[in-house]
């Protein structure tokens, strides 16, 4: 019995981790969010692949490594600690599994093999099937699709995006097609993109097994539920250290502010909810991996909501931490509180989710 | 991550749930019933109660002899005498929780005492303390707190002089559960005045037929929890009974204080809790609908089981660290006497909220819920928050010990 990350997996993730901290310094992070990083962020982008995470979730068959979700959630972990300004969520994560689960044996066979050469960089949008807007929606006729979509994750630059309809049928379509207008969203998160796409019959291809089996989409949104809740859990963790660290330094009444109790006992909270969290994000993504459905859509749920609620009470209290500091843009603290922010609302927010884990359990008659 | 105990433990588990179909939701009756009216509730037994009723002195001696209590205790004090083995011990729990099993008794005696003097004591002590407080016949108390050594316990002023070959004691305890149901007493005295503060204290066991004590009970708010005053006056007791050498026992004492801090709020027991509140939300209603189907209330009772679900997977985190000693979960077992009180209290609080005015029935209302174990259990909690070292004390802990944050300065100046 052993309950935690392997060697390996935490090999992977201090690699992550120190590619970024070595390439995305806060300066950069900072130059990317105004809009004046392009090739740095295409060079980060390349080292990180060269890392080899797009291949992690497509099966060896295909070409990839054929690892599973807590491999993943190791990685995610580390982006959110160094709010790695990189597609993965949809990119890495849903986008393989969606086709691996949902695509026919031609289509996987197509498809996945381009993920791992990264000839093809998907984005996915989901919003129709979780939290659909009045004004969404998509509809697919004669294998073309027309609609609006919100909130597509890791859409920019992309070469395809898939998409679900209201019943969960999963689709995909070329990101340059002449008939979708994209809008990039301005999003409170700098390190992340988001698009709204507006789709005039566009050609589009439907994931077969997907249209047969709802369980595949629910399955995708299990595992983007669980990799966001990594994502914060490594912010979280991220923002604690900064915390702590300049409490150590700061001075004033000629004592180390991290010598008041006060300090003390708000880093202690944190660090207090914070740490059954990871024991819950790893539980969830090894149920998911044993594909145990009950219990794993259940702790997808429950990591998700109850990290988008520790996360939160952490960003705001390591911030205070910080004092005036804190709130400046010059120690850049920020970033992590904003991806905590946006991580909280994807996919569905707290109290929609709790309330589909409410529903998996049979308590809404 | 391996989350299976591997198929060596296959027919010890088989055994394990054999046992536990026997004795599912049995009744334990206790010489003194008082003194355990609301262990059910702490312990998160089950209050179904449909099943065998066996004595309590009985089922203990039944579980030693199975070896799902005392497993690693030798033989020869009246435990088990089986190999230490945190996966079957992990296996009987689990087993005993799903099963709604009543779990062996706790308390001082065997969940402190007995470790302490496994480690610590002579082999006559072993042998005349040991098995007759497994068997439940031996109740101790603890008395380590006094009015003036609380947080700042090593400040503690009970005094002892050995005097003619024996020890004199005078002195003051406070906070002395069951002070009143014990025959016996473990207690930290201060017999080296000249020592510094932390040496200067032994770690002594004293009957508390002594004359010279006095028990005063110390009414708590849950009317029932039974904490006590102990006064000391001359009270004499035989040199052996001090445990370790004298000035030893602040070592002694911390030996095993982590041992209860964690088993303070036990995760199983909580689950347990959360699963007796969502029977009580689907059954109780108000205005004709269930309680489950107020969605504010929906909402708080997801919240706690999300909380509660981290903590279960915690556990299995700091289990694993036991089985692998290269997992380094240091921070993790600092934090859950602070995470699992304030979890526990959370819960019961919450049973109390939805329940609206019945909520406030308590003790041998006709109307009262669940014999009355959520505001008993509520407050009761709210005492454990506090006692066992304070969770604002366990905030320091965690952030000087655990995060490496620095110690407040001393005050040098009397202010």
């Amino acid at each position: 019995m052993y309950f935690g990350l392997s060697e390996e997996q935490e090999f992977f993730q201090d690699n992550v981790k120190k590619f970024l901290a070595d390439n995305a310094s806060i300066d950069e992070i900072r130059k990317i969010a105004i809009g004046e990083g392009q090739d740095l962020q295409s060079e980060i982008f390349q080292g990180i692949i060269n890392l080899g995470i797009n291949a992690l979730l497509v099966p060896e068959k295909y070409g990839g490594l054929g690892v599973g979700l807590l491999h993943a959630v190791a990685i995610s972990q580390a982006l959110g600690n160094g709010v790695g300004p990189i597609p993965f969520s949809a990119s890495y994560v849903m986008a393989p599994l969606a086709i691996n689960l949902g695509g026919s044996e031609k289509q996987k066979e197509e498809l996945l093999p381009k993920i791992v050469s990264n000839e093809t960089r998907f984005g996915v949008g989901l919003s129709e099937f979780v939290g659909a807007r009045e004004d969404a929606g998509l509809e697919i006729k004669n294998n073309k699709a027309t609609g609006r979509a919100l909130f597509v994750m890791d859409a920019e630059n992309s070469d395809k995006i898939i998409l679900a309809t209201k019943a969960g049928v999963l689709f995909f379509i070329d990101s340059k097609d002449k008939n979708l207008i994209a809008n990039g969203l301005t999003t409170v998160d700098k390190t992340r993109t988001f698009q709204e796409l507006i789709l005039d019959k566009v050609d589009c291809e439907i994931l077969e097994e997907s249209s047969k089996n709802i369980e595949v989409v629910k399955k995708v949104i299990d595992a983007g539920r669980i990799i966001l809740a990594a994502d914060t859990l490594g912010a979280s963790e991220s923002m604690i250290e900064k915390a702590i660290a300049y409490s150590k330094e700061r001075k004033q009444f000629n004592r180390t502010i991290g010598s008041f109790q006060a300090v003390k006992h708000m880093c202690a909270e944190m660090a207090a909810d914070l740490e059954p969290c990871y024991s819950l994000v790893w539980q969830a993504a090894h149920s998911f991996d044993v594909d145990s459905p009950f219990e794993s859509r259940l702790l997808a749920c429950q990591a998700k909501s109850h990290l988008s609620e520790i996360g939160k009470s952490v960003s705001k209290k390591a911030t205070e931490v910080h004092g005036g500091m804190g709130f400046t843009d010059l120690l850049g603290l920020h970033y992590w509180f904003k991806r905590i922010g946006l991580n909280r609302q994807i996919l569905g927010a707290p109290e929609i989710v709790r309330e589909e884990a409410a529903e998996i359990q049979g308590f809404n008659q | 991550m391996d989350l299976e105990f591997g198929s060596e433990y296959d027919e010890f588990t088989k055994n394990v749930q054999d046992f536990c179909k026997k004795y599912s939701n049995a009744i334990i009756t206790n010489a003194n019933d008082k003194k355990f009216e609301m262990h059910d509730a702490l312990s998160g037994n089950s209050n179904e109660k449909t099943g065998k009723v066996i004595n309590r002195s009985e089922w203990q001696r039944l579980l030693i002899e199975k070896g799902y209590f005392a497993r690693s205790i030798p033989k020869e004090y009246g435990g088990y005498g089986g190999e230490p083995d945190i996966i079957k011990s992990r296996i009987i729990a689990n087993e005993f929780s799903k099963n709604k099993v009543p779990n062996a008794m706790g308390g001082q005696g065997i969940d402190m005492l007995v470790p302490t003097l496994l480690e610590w004591g002579t082999e006559e002590q072993k042998q005349k303390y040991i098995k007759s407080t497994l068997h439940g016949e031996t109740i101790w108390c603890q008395g380590y707190s006094e009015p003036n050594a609380g947080s700042d316990l090593a400040n503690l002023q009970t005094k002892g002089e050995l005097i003619d070959g024996k020890w004199v004691i005078n002195g003051q305890k406070i906070w002395t559960s069951t002070a009143q149901f014990s025959q016996m007493m473990f207690c930290l005295i201060r017999t080296e005045p000249d020592a510094s503060k932390h040496a200067g204290i032994s770690f002594i066991l004293i009957p508390m037929d002594t004359p010279g004590i006095e028990i005063r009970p110390l009414v708590d708010m849950t009317l029932k929890a039974g904490f006590n005053e102990v006064f000391f006056d001359d009270v004499t007791v035989p040199e052996e009974n001090l445990v370790a050498k004298r000035g030893e026992g602040w070592s002694v004492a911390n030996s095993v204080l982590g041992h209860e801090r964690g088993s303070l709020a036990n995760p199983n027991a909580t689950m347990n809790r959360l699963n007796t509140l969502i029977n009580l939300m689907k059954e109780e209603t108000i205005d004709g609908r269930r309680l489950i189907d107020v969605p504010s209330y929906r909402d708080r009772l997801l919240q706690v089981q999300g909380k509660v679900m981290a903590v279960q997977a915690h556990s299995l985190r700091l289990l694993s660290s036991k089985i692998n000693p290269n997992q380094n979960v240091k921070l993790g077992g600092m934090i859950q006497k602070l995470v699992g009180t304030e979890l526990r209290h959370e819960l019961e609080g919450l049973a109390i909220d939805i329940m609206g005015e019945l909520g406030t029935l308590y003790e041998d209302d006709p109307n009262v819920r669940d014999g009355g174990s959520w505001q008993f259990t509520y407050m009761y909690f709210l005492g454990l928050i506090i006692g066992g070292g304070t969770n604002q004390i366990q905030k320091n802990i965690i952030s000087e010990r655990g995060l490496g944050m620095p110690r407040e300065p001393k005050v040098t100046v009397e202010v």
